[in-house]
């Protein structure tokens, strides 16, 4: 028997409350709907259970609504997230969404109001499982491939490593094809299995695509694991032994940069064309955190970009997950130049 | 029964504000056009983060005359000001001016 989702409401109004828990727990997927009217303890309930969807008002005492969000998207990052308001206000819905909410609703008045908020409850509880591998992760291979086919989903995983694109078409639970540098179908799907970091997004399916592969999921993956166990994996057996040049030397062939300093979650540094990289990467790695720690205390959500301009370069700060990246350009190229510069080298060092 | 959203005394949510300021070498707000009803220590901490910026900047060799800084509901430029700071917040009403990089 199929395990009811469970949601957790948190108003402060106790009538309130108590009529949303029994029309959400009346959609067709039967919730379990635990009810709190304070941010402590709904902190507690999360902490003590495992919940699908957190459903939160704004205006709350104590610990707020938008506060509320932020905690749960940093310790929960899987967990939907719903903020169901009377306060109609276009700077709190945005700022709702830039703090990770999945759903700004305003507390329906009317009876259809409220059969479309119980639909869209609906929806993100049907679409809880695929909650893992919205944008970019850092999964496994075996992972993703295991989850979606498990699923019975349908969808094309894109896959990027240090420059090479592969794909792999899932339909219905099933492996259907994969291409990768002029390789197709099985072949392919081995020597994309032998990738063990990269990229990965899962994209919509693609009705069209023909089925090349016919073997099941689980004896690719159990062919593919074979293979790397043998040896057979070609990515272990050809690695070049040359001196390739480093990622950042390939960024900084863009006109007028500067300099690059990249530092990964770990705070390992890679950095071209500065001196004293040591000191700028603890300075770009303190400004990143002092920055992001004022965007939580005002809640205005994540850090987009952060851009400096001086005498003697301009820089540009960005980041992924845990990673950051300083573009220094020279100070002579305009605003739009610029832009247009930083934003070609991070979608390349995104990729 | 579903006429039951009216509060009484709401809590109040903090919003955001639009405004100037300016902050000497040590941090301190010496003007202001930020709204009354918005934290002082809100636009203090800003000031203060601001000018350790525009300090650790110099310290690396990088001065910095300008900082912007997007985040998703809110932009904040600072333009240095003989050792202090000019500050604008401005609101971003369309998410998508800046794209997410």
């Amino acid at each position: 028997m199929a395990t009811r989702p469970k949601i957790l409401l948190l108003d402060d109004e106790q009538d309130l409350v108590e009529s949303y828990a029994t029309l959400l727990e009346n959609i067709p997927s039967h919730p379990e709907v635990f009810t709190c009217m304070a941010g402590p303890r709904a902190l507690a309930l999360l902490k003590s259970e495992s919940f699908d969807l957190f459903i939160t008002d704004l205006r709350l005492p104590g610990i707020d609504g938008l506060q509320m969000l932020s905690v749960v998207r940093r310790k929960y990052p899987r967990m939907r997230t719903v903020v169901l308001t009377g306060l109609s206000d276009e700077q709190f819905r945005m700022r709702a969404y830039a703090m990770g909410a999945d759903l700004f609703w305003l507390k329906p008045d009317t009876r259809d109001g409220m059969q479309a908020f119980q639909d869209c409850v609906e929806s993100l509880l049907q679409h809880t499982p695929l909650s893992g591998f919205r944008g970019v992760q850092n999964k496994s291979l075996v992972d993703i491939i295991q989850l979606e086919c498990l699923s019975q989903n349908s969808s094309v995983l894109h896959i990027v490593r240090e420059g090479q694109v592969a794909d792999i078409w899932m339909a219905n639970g099933n492996v259907i094809d994969a291409q990768f540098s002029g390789l197709s179908g099985e072949s392919a799907f081995r020597e994309i299995m032998t990738w063990k970091s990269g990229n990965f997004e899962l994209l919509p399916p693609d009705t069209e695509h023909p089925r090349v592969i016919e073997s099941s999921y689980q004896g690719l993956l159990l062919d593919s694991a074979q293979a790397m166990d043998e040896g057979r994996g070609t990515q272990f057996s050809m690695e070049p032994l040359a001196v390739e040049p480093s990622p950042l030397s390939l960024l900084a062939e863009t006109d007028g940069v500067e300099f690059l300093l990249s530092l990964d979650s770990a705070r390992k540094m890679e950095s071209w064309g500065l001196e004293n990289a040591e000191a700028v990467a603890q300075w770009i790695a303190g400004l990143d955190k002092s920055f992001r720690e004022l965007g939580e205390r005002l809640e205005v959500g994540d850090t987009q970009q952060l851009q400096g301009i001086g005498p003697k370069c301009r820089i540009a700060l960005v980041g992924r997950e845990q990673s950051l990246l300083c573009v220094g350009l020279n100070p002579s190229i305009n605003i739009e130049q610029a832009a247009g510069t930083v934003k070609q080298i991070a979608s390349r060092w995104l990729c | 029964m579903l006429n039951f959203f009216s509060k009484n005394e709401p809590p109040k949510l903090i919003g955001l504000p639009e405004g100037t300021f300016t902050v000497d070498p040590e941090g301190r707000v010496l003007t202001s056009t930020i709204p009354q009803w918005f934290p002082s220590e809100h636009v203090e901490d800003i000031g203060r983060r601001v000018i350790n910026a525009f300090r650790q900047a110099r310290e690396v060799h990088l001065p910095l005359n300008e900082l912007v800084i997007h985040y998703a509901a809110l932009k904040i430029i600072a333009r240095e000001l003989r050792g202090g700071a000019l500050i604008f917040l401005t609101l971003k009403q369309d998410e998508t001016e800046i794209p997410k990089l």
